[in-house]
């Protein structure tokens, strides 16, 4: 249609009205951006029951620590594989050994267990037993566009327990962007685009739920809750499955993100490795699951000769994840003195690996 | 003329692109129209509530021309027993309290001065899916001064949630959750689908540590529940919810259980015991405790409800009779506690996570308007008696239609034959009742007790019940010990929700039901004492009998058995008897 109407107006050549013309075509050109923007299908089409019931049956609400001080014990999940792997937020929720997974025909499955989880993404996965679990295929996975409606499905505030179905919510994709990382404004460790929804879709509880468009395609998975130090709001927004995010998923699948395993039994070494002697010193260890951010790095250290800084996040030790500071203190301690290990950090957009050698230790330390 | 047709021509062109802009554009248009439609159908019958002197307050919404309005307890609560009912038409109403269900946190009141208010269609919140459109209405923060309600758009995020009671009394069960902004001051307003039909009232939200304001999460109560209740809220009553009379738990195989039962409880008389699995309620599935209170929490204390429970593999079908929440008094007792409404007015210069301020005290030293004086009666276990005295005039004035037995105080005596053809005689004399029935005769002196003459045996009392039927005849609904109008129930397998009249008349309690279109009375029961199976008798075939109408058919029940049919072909209804 366009294009015809074009050709015509093309056959007619009256030079004196060139200008005139110029602005018609101009005024057509905008009438024409006009209807493009104005999708005429969006206005009633519910979409949402169909979202809904093709995606219920792939929700997971997920239990575990917590339960005190505002700290819910609980969040949500998804089905990625009819093997019973489920994806959800890397939190503390998951620091326990008893992680319950509910499918929502009210399918119960205790003590869960944690495949592997990669901090950075804040992405963990989960399994549970069983076979043809109905799952979503992140393969599959859609990019939305500003001004997109979408669907979040999540168990927020824990509404759904049992065979309830997870809650749904409807939005818009407000903005694609980084999110602010800076420590201090959002207290994350994630890099990268988000999705910024218009919606009030991340509650307590929401964090590992799902994000999909109006024809049912994943598009990324709820963070945790976060506010803004500097004004207080609380962020809603999902994080993309890219396809850093699909890889980073087949990784943990695979088994490259395994949590580091304390073994209590085990025999320490006489002369066990410290951060102190590698000169690192850690942020305050004041919650549950503190992330173990490097606060301050002594000069001439092992670390500091490697070129780690200040607000560096750990989250490998020797290729074992490292989920918080209390972890990384008991992993060290198994290890003798004169071992050198590999540290695999956070900085920035960056992921970035470190030899420390433990032979400078005698030199530094108070 | 050739410059011309250069500008015509270029000034077609762009008018058909217009057009076709235009022509694309409609369907957005279109909808967009609708939805403006919609919501100026629904709005005229949303109510911005306020109290007594025109302080605090939330929302409602009107459901009849004659000005009845939803809202909720807690609304309503603080503003007293009058208040001032603002419409979207800029004019402000009187308005009384009716009834209020503290538990399921609703409550009735009624704007005064007009017959032709605007109200909301009311749909079947059964139909409600998740997914569907749906919209808010109210006064959140109070925002309309000239009572213009804010319109809040979302989805259906979940049906069949189950809110765990707010402190002592609230329990939010089977309600819709919505993604619509749903903040203070929405309380009591309506939730709407597209189509503008009232689903259910806005009264709760999942805030926690986000503050006071919408988080995405909000509760209505749906309609269908109020339905439920609302022939209980316009008896002026305090209404209670209900129970089983037993508990329930989660067997390890995930199964619904009876873990404890009342030996007093209609559910023990009707076989239900410890250990057996419920498989249905209400003629929902049953699989877990939520959905069991889900089921429960939408009827009012004393409904007849199926439920199937399971058996060594045997399916029992069965009617129990719900128990109360509360015991007798407990709701008035709670409700005379400290007075804290949920929904206050926010001020503007304080936090967000700011203390509720209570609705000023005001109100209460306000005068009552002299026309909601009118319309307001006071008596203990009444929101406002004032209406439950108008209902129970309304059904028997209906009732009288069918002809004056007032001066029939005489020897009653009516002939027929059972269902198998025997004859049967009864006589209701003034100082005794006779039963001569195929299985013998039974007598009973009329005495100022008749809780202990429950003869025929295994009828449960029938001829008492028959004495108490003809004094509600002869003698109307003011010469009982105390009558009160319930509300309306439904029957078993039969969904009409008949008015139901409450009387005491020689120690017993009798039920009687009026059928709500014809006005004519259908069932008695009696009770001779709590706790106990009442004799039911259905009346039917109703037939003249010297211009009044008298049924020819009765039915008699007892603990599930059928005690007789009785279809009778002769009535002797005596004048006053010479001697009284």
């Amino acid at each position: 249609m366009q294009s015809l109407w074009i050709s015509r107006t093309g056959k007619i050549q009256p030079a004196s009205f060139r200008a005139v013309r110029l602005v018609f075509f101009l005024l057509m050109l905008l009438s024409c951006g006009l209807w493009i923007g104005s999708n005429p299908l969006f206005a009633q089409a519910n979409f949402y029951q169909d979202v809904f019931v093709q995606s219920r049956n792939r929700m997971v609400k997920i239990y575990g620590a917590g339960g005190f001080q505002g700290l819910e014990a609980y969040q949500t999940g998804c089905l990625i594989s009819g093997e019973g792997h489920v994806l959800t937020v890397w939190s503390y929720v998951l620091d326990t050994n008893y992680i319950t997974v509910v499918l929502d025909d009210g399918r119960r499955y205790e003590e869960a267990e944690l495949v592997g989880a990669d901090p950075r993404r804040e992405i963990a996965i989960l399994k549970i037993k069983g076979e043809n679990f109905p799952h979503f295929d992140l393969s599959q996975s859609a990019q939305a566009n500003v001004g997109s409606r979408v669907v979040a499905m999540s168990n927020l505030y824990g509404v759904a327990t049992g065979n309830e179905p997870v809650s749904v919510q409807h939005g818009v994709v407000a903005a694609k962007a980084p999110l602010n990382a800076r420590r201090g404004v959002f207290e994350t460790p994630l890099q990268g685009d988000v999705y910024v929804l218009d919606a009030m879709t991340n509650n307590p509880g929401a964090a590992g739920g799902i994000v999909l468009n109006r024809e049912g395609k994943l598009l990324g998975m709820l963070g945790k809750e976060l506010r803004s130090t500097l004004n207080n709001t609380w962020l809603n927004y999902a994080i993309p499955f890219d396809s850093d995010f699909q890889e980073t998923v087949e990784l943990i699948k695979q088994g490259q993100y395994v949590p580091a395993s304390i073994d209590p039994e085990a025999e320490l070494p006489p002369y066990p490795l410290t951060l102190t002697s590698l000169g690192i010193e850690l942020v305050p260890d004041v919650v549950q699951r503190t992330p173990p951010f490097i606060d301050f790095v002594y000069e001439g250290s092992s670390a500091a000769e490697a070129g780690l800084e200040p607000g560096d996040l750990i989250i490998f030790l020797d290729g074992q994840l490292i989920q918080s500071c209390k972890i990384l203190q008991e992993t060290i301690r198994r290890i003798d003195s004169t071992e050198d290990v590999s540290l695999t950090i956070t900085r920035g957009n960056e992921l970035l690996e470190f030899e420390l050698s433990g032979s400078l230790l005698n030199t530094i330390g108070p | 003329m050739k410059r011309f047709a250069g500008w015509i021509v270029v000034l077609t062109v762009w008018l058909s692109w217009n057009l076709s802009t235009q022509a694309a554009a409609p369907e957005v248009l279109e909808a967009e129209a609708a939805r403006v439609a919609v919501i100026q159908k629904a709005m005229p019958a949303v109510v911005a509530i306020f109290g007594g002197a025109g302080d605090g307050g939330g929302s409602g919404v009107l459901i009849s021309p004659d000005g009845y309005a939803l809202s909720n307890y807690h609304v309503t609560k603080p503003a007293g027993n009058a208040m001032k009912c603002g419409l979207p038409d800029g004019k402000l109403y009187d308005a009384v309290i009716v009834g209020i269900d503290p538990t399921g946190d609703v409550a009735l009141v009624k704007l005064l001065g007009r017959d032709d208010f605007p109200y909301a269609e009311i749909a079947d919140s059964d139909h409600v899916r998740v997914g569907d459109w749906t919209f808010a209405m109210g006064n959140p923060f109070l925002l309309a001064t000239d009572f213009t309600p804010t319109v809040t758009y979302g989805i259906v995020s979940g049906i069949h949630r189950y809110q765990y009671p707010a402190g002592t009394l609230l329990e939010y069960a089977d309600c819709i959750q919505v993604d619509a902004s749903i903040n203070p001051g929405n309380s009591g307003g309506p939730l709407f689908n597209a189509e503008g039909q009232l689903i259910g009232i806005n009264g709760r939200g999942s805030f926690e540590k986000r503050g006071r304001v919408n988080v995405g999460v909000g509760y209505a109560i749906t309609i269908n529940q109020i339905q439920n209740f609302l022939g209980h809220l316009k008896s002026g009553r305090v209404v209670d919810h209900a129970t089983l009379g037993a508990r329930v738990g989660t067997s390890p195989d995930g199964q619904v259980i009876v873990t404890d039962i009342l030996q007093s409880a209609d559910a023990y008389r009707r076989g239900l015991r410890y250990g057996d699995e419920i498989v249905r309620f209400a003629d929902r599935p049953i699989r877990t405790v939520n959905q069991m209170k889900n089921a429960l929490g939408i009827f009012p204390k004393g409904w007849r409800i199926p439920l199937v429970y399971r058996r060594d593999g045997k399916r029992h079908r069965i009617f129990i009779r719900l128990e109360g929440v509360h015991r007798s008094g407990e709701l008035q007792e709670l409700l005379a506690g400290p007075r804290r409404p949920m929904m206050p007015q926010p001020k503007p210069d304080e936090e967000d996570e700011a203390p509720d301020p209570e609705m000023p005290a005001g109100h209460e030293s306000s005068p009552m308007p002299e026309i909601a004086k009118a319309h307001y009666e006071s008596k203990a276990g009444y929101a406002n008696y004032y209406f439950n005295r108008l209902q129970q005039e309304t059904v028997w004035q209906n009732f009288l239609q069918y002809g004056d037995f007032q001066n029939l105080r005489g020897n009653w005596n009516m002939t027929g034959s059972t269902d198998q053809g025997q004859p049967v005689v009864f006589d209701l004399e003034t100082e005794q009742a006779i039963a001569m029935l195929p299985t013998g005769n039974a007598n009973i002196p009329i005495t100022v007790d008749l809780s202990a003459e429950l003869r025929p045996l295994g009828s449960g009392g029938l001829l008492p019940a028959l004495v108490i039927w003809k004094h509600l005849l002869t003698h109307g609904i003011t010469e009982f010990g105390p009558l009160y109008y319930l509300g309306t129930a439904p029957l078993p397998e039969d969904d009409v929700r008949y008015h139901v009249l409450i009387g005491t008349y020689s120690r017993v309690e009798a039920h009687f039901y009026f059928h709500p279109e014809t006005g004519q009375l259908v069932k008695l029961e009696t009770f001779p004492e709590d706790d106990t199976d009442p004799c039911e008798v259905f009346f039917s075939d109703y037939a003249e009998v010297e211009g009044r109408s008298v049924p020819h058919r009765w039915e008699v029940y007892h603990a599930d058995q059928r005690f007789g049919t009785y279809t009778f072909t002769d009535f002797h209804l005596e004048a006053q008897a010479d001697y009284e």
